[in-house]
């Protein structure tokens, strides 16, 4: 391997420690026996069994994963959809042009802004149907508006790569259109759907802004839970619980690189 | 040219009068083709001359703007590809990735629901008839180049198409190995008794391997007929280029031949053009110490190439191309004699100026 120079390298291990040492700082504090300052005071993992003592919480971890599996299904299915509509429509090049800026609106876009015009939304929707009261639907909606775009994203891009020349292929070789799709596309475009449904998985789990808009008093979550207690005072418990959540999103993204190697590989 | 009359009662795979545009481009200008059953067809010509577009309508995976598809009499200009008894190599063979080479191959089978009895009795003949046998349980990306282009053959020939067709199938091939799937190719096509359709760009795959060619440019057809025929009479200077190397001579008309910047040139036939081009290829020209009794022309050796079986000499006046055997050497600067022969020379038919 080259060498570098030595600034280069230290100004590379700076940036890793900037990126990391508050994470570290958390979990360090998360099994720290001090109830509160910076002192340490031996190691201890009462703060995560208290964690599951705590019905609160456990009540919005459960509505966290209910919350992140059902929008990220939905978001799943319909941005797959609307992947392969917008790469294999023959959309006019305009069109075409148009439907991918809006695609990548709700991806640039601040969520709180996207956040805002949900409660907008929702406020007239409840014009029409109470169920649109604030609460888990709200939130699922809301989490499957941006959710959608990441997916569509993902998945296009993996079928790009795949090309059209199998697709052909398969209708040279008598596929009809739903065989072709079995049969040929959807075990082709796995690995990107599998990449979109986790990258929306995680953005569900982490999500707060648009939560917060969109919650109900049954339905809190556990960044809503955070930010709650948080406001009253940073206690061990949530250091315990926030590193869980980051091992949960780091085991995630860990698992998706390695499905989608693993698959680009034979691919 | 060597086509039948009215090509639709025939038997075989016709094409009338095809146009297709991409935009501006015209990529088809009025085809009209005539592909006897059996028979083993080849579209030639340079990159962007419409070969491939035609193969495609043919496949059924691109619709004419006008014209019309017969295959077996019946017409199919508007039927989709999956109802068509045609099946295609493609140029980078599209293997499904994620298939075995088996379910590769059984995939047109599987498509159509046949029962799985049958369906291993003909991928299996096919796997053996290609030489896979040993590869049915891998995967597309463990085969080399060569492997791969017979996967492709044999999954588009299990299905028993009326017509294969086979889009630059070997251009992935390193030279050396496509010399020897082109005459594999012929003898499977021979063996197998069935229609194919080769596009191509190389002048030699077309030579080896066809009955019968067409030569395109520019979303048309130039020229079609037998390799000999087109080889040994090209009707314009494109064709003469393309198929082969070949000395264009511009000249005019005289009384029994043409006058050229070398001199009189003697003529069989009389041209039907004042003003045009002779041909004659570099292996047609002789050469040697004695001054010919008729179209002698005096010239003097400027370089020379060494390709193995022959030398390539060229000379001045000219530039002329010679092609000469390999035991016979001549030093750049010596000074020979030329006969260009009167049976030799060919009179560019379309090529008056």
């Amino acid at each position: 391997m080259r060498r570098q120079h030595p600034l280069v390298v230290a100004i590379s291990y700076l940036t890793m420690a900037f990126l990391y040492m508050p994470l570290v700082g958390v979990a360090i504090f998360s099994v720290n026996a001090a109830r509160r300052g910076m002192v340490w005071k031996g190691f201890t993992l009462k703060w995560y069994l208290k964690l599951f003592e705590n019905e609160w919480i456990l009540e919005a971890a459960w509505n966290t994963l209910l919350l992140a599996v059902i929008s990220t299904i939905i978001a799943t299915i319909l941005g797959t959809i609307l992947a392969i509509a917008m790469d294999r429509f023959p959309w006019r090049s305009r069109t075409s042009n148009f439907l991918d800026i809006i695609l990548h609106i709700p991806v640039i876009i601040p969520d709180i802004i996207l956040a805002a015009s949900l409660v907008v939304a929702f406020g007239l929707l409840r014009l029409a149907s109470s169920i649109f009261e604030p609460g888990l639907l709200n939130m699922i909606i809301g989490h499957i508006t941006f959710q959608i775009a990441f997916v569509a994203l993902v998945v296009r891009s993996r079928l790009v790569a795949i090309g059209r020349e199998v697709e052909e292929a398969a209708r040279d070789l008598f596929a009809t259109n739903w065989y072709l799709l079995r049969k040929v596309m959807l075990p082709l475009l796995m690995p990107g759907i599998i990449a979109g449904a986790m990258l929306a998985f995680t953005l569900s789990l982490d999500d707060f802004v648009i939560s917060f808009f969109t919650a109900g008093p049954d339905s809190q979550t556990l960044p809503l839970f955070i930010f709650a207690a948080v406001r009253r005072g940073v206690t061990p418990q949530i250091h315990a619980l926030s590193t869980l959540i980051m091992l949960v999103t780091v085991v995630l993204v860990v698992l998706t690189e390695r499905f989608t190697r693993r698959q680009e590989k034979i691919v | 040219m060597n086509q039948n009359q009215n090509p639709t009662t025939d038997q075989g795979l016709t094409v009338k009068h095809i146009c297709k545009q991409f935009g501006d481009v015209i990529a088809l200008d009025d085809v009209t083709l005539n592909v006897a059953p059996g028979e083993f067809f080849t579209l030639l010509g340079p990159s962007g001359c419409g070969k491939t577009t035609l193969l495609r309508i043919i496949a059924g995976l691109e619709l004419a703007d006008s014209g019309q598809v017969f295959s077996g009499g019946k017409d199919i200009t508007r039927l989709p590809a999956i109802k068509r008894q045609v099946n295609t190599v493609f140029q980078s063979y599209a293997l499904f990735p994620h298939l075995t080479i088996y379910e590769n191959i059984a995939f047109g089978l599987r498509s159509r629901k046949f029962p799985d009895a049958e369906i291993k009795k003909r991928v299996n003949r096919r796997l053996e008839m290609l030489d896979l046998s040993s590869m049915a349980q891998r995967h597309p990306h463990q085969l080399s180049g060569g492997q791969k282009q017979r996967v492709a053959l044999a999954r588009a020939l299990v299905n028993e198409p009326d017509v294969l067709l086979l889009d630059e199938p070997m251009s992935a091939l390193d030279a050396r190995l496509r010399a020897q799937v082109q005459e594999d190719l012929r003898r499977l096509q021979r063996k197998l008794g069935r229609t194919f359709i080769l596009v191509t760009h190389d002048q030699s795959e077309a030579l080896v391997c066809s009955d019968r060619l067409a030569v395109m440019r520019q979303g048309r057809v130039v020229q079609c007929g037998s390799p000999e025929e087109v080889y040994d009479n090209p009707t314009d200077s494109f064709v003469a280029k393309f198929l082969g190397a070949a000395n264009l001579i511009p000249c005019t008309k005289a009384p029994g031949g043409v006058q050229t910047a070398f001199g009189f040139l003697a003529l069989d036939k009389e041209p039907v053009w004042q003003e045009g081009t002779v041909a004659i290829r570099p292996e047609w020209i002789g050469i040697g110490d004695k001054e010919p009794e008729r179209n002698g022309i005096r010239a003097r050796v400027t370089e020379i190439v060494y390709r193995g079986t022959n030398f390539d000499l060229w000379l001045e006046p000219g530039p002329l191309r010679v092609r000469t055997s390999s035991y016979r050497r001549i030093d750049p600067g010596r000074e020979v004699w030329l006969e260009l022969a009167s049976k030799e020379l060919v009179i560019l038919e379309d090529e008056a100026r």
